[in-house]
C-alpha cells in the first residue's frame, strides 16, 4: 500500500463540496499535524460534518486535495480503515450485545486492538460491562460509542461531538481520556459545540462557518488580539451607551470619570470571552441574506 | 494490515447469531413462524381425517412438514437478511461497521454464517417436532436424506443472497417489514406451504414456479412424502434436476444482485 509519510497527519488543499447546486464546503484549505488535537468548531449547517465525513471517506468531495495519513480517504482500503477511529454522532443502534461483547467483536476487527477490559474502564463503564448496551443510559452508549472508536489503537481519531449527553464528571473523566490518548502520541479531530471543552484539549482550533474556515490558530489566538481587546462600557452625560476598546481600561475609565466629574452610569469592563470571540467570529461570517430574508 | 477474513467472519457470525436470538421479533416472525402455522394447520385440518392419493395417505401434519421446513428456509433467509440489513443500514450499524477494517465479504459471511446456524436450527427443530408430537414418519433411505442436504444448502443460500439483494429496496428501516412480509407471505401461499400445492389451478402453479420457494418445497416433498404423492407434482415427476437450476439460477441473480446494490451508507443521498 501507498503511504507518504508526511508531518501533516491530514493535508486538505481546496476541499469543495457541493449538494445539488448548495456549496456545504467552499475551497477549504487546513493541516492538522502528527500527534495534535485539533478542535473544528462551528455553528449547525455550516459545513463541519461533511468535511469530517470526507476525511473519514463517508462522503465523496467535489473538487480539492484530500489526504489521511497520507491516504486519499476516497479510495482508503481496509488497511487504512484499521490505523483511523470514528466515533460517529449518536446511532440508533440495538444494542442487543453487551458491552464486553460489542466491544470484543470490535477488537477482534483490528489487527493490534487494545486491552478490553483496560477499554472499559479507560471510559468507565466497569460496573457495566455485563450490560446489554440498550439497556444504559444516553450518555453511558455514548462513553460505549467512544470506547468502539478507541479499541482498534488508531493513530487519527475522530470524535463528533464526543460529550453530548454527559454530565459534568463523566465530561471531566472523558477529557482526562482524551489528554492520556495524546499523550501515546494520538492525534485528535474534535468537532464539538462546547467551547470550554476545545480550549481543555485542543492544540489549535479552527471555525467553520458558510463552509469557509473563517480563522486558525491557538485556542487563546483565535479571533486576533483585537477581539481579546477589553471593552470598557458607560453612559456619557446624555444617557447614550458609550463603548471602547483598549488596552488600558483602567486609564481609560479614570479619563471618563475625570472628563464626567462624577461616578458613571452603568460602567462596566469586559473582558470577551471565548464563546463572545467565537460568536463574533460566526456572526461576521454569515450569510448577508439572512437579514433581508428576515425581512421580507 | 487488517485481521484474517477469517477471523472476522466467524467473529461476525458470533455477534450476529447472538443478536437474532435476542430479538424478540425475528424470533417469533422468523425462527418460531413455521412451527406456529404447523400447529395452526394440524389443529384446523385434522378432524378431515388422512389426505393424500389412495393406499399413501398421511396424517395433516406429514403433509405439511415439508412446506414448513421450506417456509422456515424463505423466512431464515430472505425475510430475516432483508428487514435485518434495512434496519442496519437505517439505524447506523453499517455506517459504524462501514469506518472499520471489516471487509464487505466478512460481513456477508457473518449473515449467511447466521442464516445457516439459525436455519440449521429451525429445520432440526421442526423435523423433531413433527417426529416426536406429530408422530410423523421420517423417511430411512440415505439417498433421501442426501436430497434434503443439498436442497436444503442450496435453498438457504440462495435465500440467503435474495435476502441482501433485497434489503436494499426499503426506504427506511421502519418500512422494511411492510415491504419484505407481504412478498415472502404471498410467496408462501402460491407456492405450495400453506395450500397443497396440487389444489392450486395450473396458471398459478406456472407463476410460482418463476420463484425459488416452489422448488425448495418441491424438493422437500419429494424428501418427506409418499412415493406416490409424486403424481401429484407437475408432469407428475419430483423434478429434482429442474429444483436444482431453478435454485442455482436464483443463487447466480441473488449474488450479482447483492454484488451490486450494497452499500455501507447511501453516499452522497
Amino acid at each position: 500500500m501507498k503511504t507518504t509519510r508526511t508531518d501533516a497527519a491530514v493535508r486538505i488543499r481546496g476541499l469543495s463540496k457541493v449538494y445539488g447546486g448548495v456549496t456545504a464546503v467552499d475551497e477549504l484549505d487546513l493541516d492538522i499535524a502528527r500527534g495534535e488535537t485539533f478542535a473544528l468548531l462551528g455553528p449547525n449547517g455550516a459545513g463541519k460534518s461533511t468535511t469530517v465525513e470526507i476525511l473519514e471517506g463517508y462522503r465523496l468531495r467535489t473538487s480539492g486535495e484530500v489526504s489521511v495519513l497520507g491516504v486519499d480517504p476516497a479510495r482508503g482500503g481496509l488497511d487504512w480503515k484499521s490505523r483511523i477511529g470514528i466515533v460517529l454522532q449518536s446511532s440508533g443502534e440495538t444494542g442487543l450485545l453487551t458491552v464486553t461483547e460489542m466491544l470484543r467483536h470490535f477488537a477482534s476487527l483490528y489487527p493490534n486492538p487494545r486491552d478490553v477490559d483496560e477499554v472499559i474502564a479507560a471510559v468507565g463503564l466497569e460496573a457495566k460491562a455485563k450490560t446489554r448496551i440498550a439497556k444504559l443510559s444516553g450518555g453511558q452508549q455514548r462513553r460505549v460509542d467512544v470506547a468502539l472508536g478507541i479499541v482498534g489503537r488508531p493513530e487519527l481519531l475522530f470524535l463528533d461531538e464526543p460529550t453530548t449527553g454527559f454530565d459534568p464528571e463523566a465530561r471531566r473523566r472523558f477529557w482526562g481520556l482524551i489528554r492520556s490518548l495524546k499523550a501515546e502520541g494520538t492525534t485528535i479531530l474534535l468537532t464539538t459545540h462546547y467551547l470550554d471543552e476545545a480550549a481543555q484539549l485542543a492544540d489549535r482550533a479552527g471555525v467553520i462557518a458558510g463552509g469557509r474556515l473563517v480563522d486558525v490558530g491557538a485556542i487563546d489566538e483565535i479571533g486576533g488580539a483585537d477581539a481579546r481587546r477589553p471593552i470598557v462600557r458607560w453612559r456619557d452625560a446624555a444617557g447614550t451607551v458609550r463603548e471602547v476598546r483598549t488596552d488600558e481600561p483602567g486609564r481609560h475609565v479614570a479619563s471618563v470619570v475625570a472628563g464626567l466629574g462624577r461616578e458613571p452610569v452603568g460602567l462596566e469592563v469586559i473582558r470577551p470571552t471565548l464563546e463572545d470571540i467565537y460568536l463574533g467570529l460566526v456572526q461576521s461570517t454569515a450569510p448577508a441574506t439572512t437579514a433581508e430574508e428576515a425581512l421580507a | 494490515m487488517s485481521t484474517s477474513l477469517m477471523a472476522q467472519s466467524t467473529s461476525r457470525i458470533g455477534v450476529e447469531t447472538k443478536t437474532y436470538f435476542r430479538a424478540p421479533d425475528t424470533l417469533f416472525f422468523t425462527f418460531f413462524f413455521p412451527f406456529v402455522m404447523l400447529a395452526i394447520f394440524t389443529a384446523a385440518f385434522s378432524a378431515a381425517g388422512e389426505v393424500g392419493p389412495p393406499g399413501a395417505q398421511i396424517s395433516v401434519g406429514a403433509s405439511y412438514l415439508p412446506g414448513m421446513i421450506a417456509a422456515g428456509i424463505l423466512l431464515s433467509g430472505v425475510q430475516n437478511l432483508a428487514i435485518d440489513i434495512a434496519q442496519e443500514k437505517s439505524n447506523g450499524t453499517l455506517k459504524r461497521l462501514g469506518g472499520t477494517p471489516l471487509s464487505p465479504v466478512g460481513y456477508f459471511l457473518g449473515k449467511i454464517g447466521q442464516v445457516f446456524v439459525t436455519g440449521t436450527l429451525q429445520a432440526a427443530l421442526l423435523i423433531i417436532a413433527g417426529a416426536l408430537v406429530l408422530g410423523i414418519e421420517l423417511p430411512t433411505d440415505p439417498a433421501k436424506w442426501l436430497t434434503f442436504a443439498w436442497v436444503f444448502v442450496l435453498g438457504l443460500t440462495t435465500c440467503a443472497l435474495l435476502g441482501i439483494a433485497l434489503s436494499a429496496l426499503p426506504r427506511s428501516g421502519k418500512s422494511a417489514s411492510a415491504v419484505v412480509i407481504p412478498v415472502v407471505l404471498l410467496l408462501q401461499f402460491i407456492s405450495g406451504v400453506y395450500l397443497q400445492w396440487n389444489m392450486l389451478p395450473t396458471w398459478l402453479q406456472d407463476f410460482a414456479s418463476l420463484f425459488p420457494l416452489k422448488w425448495i418445497a418441491q424438493g422437500m416433498r419429494s424428501v418427506f412424502l409418499p412415493e406416490a404423492w409424486e403424481s401429484l407434482e407437475q408432469n407428475g415427476s419430483w423434478n429434482l434436476p429442474g429444483v436444482a437450476i431453478a435454485l442455482g439460477i436464483w443463487l447466480v441473480v441473488g449474488f450479482v444482485l447483492s454484488r451490486l446494490t450494497f452499500r455501507w451508507i447511501r453516499r452522497d443521498a
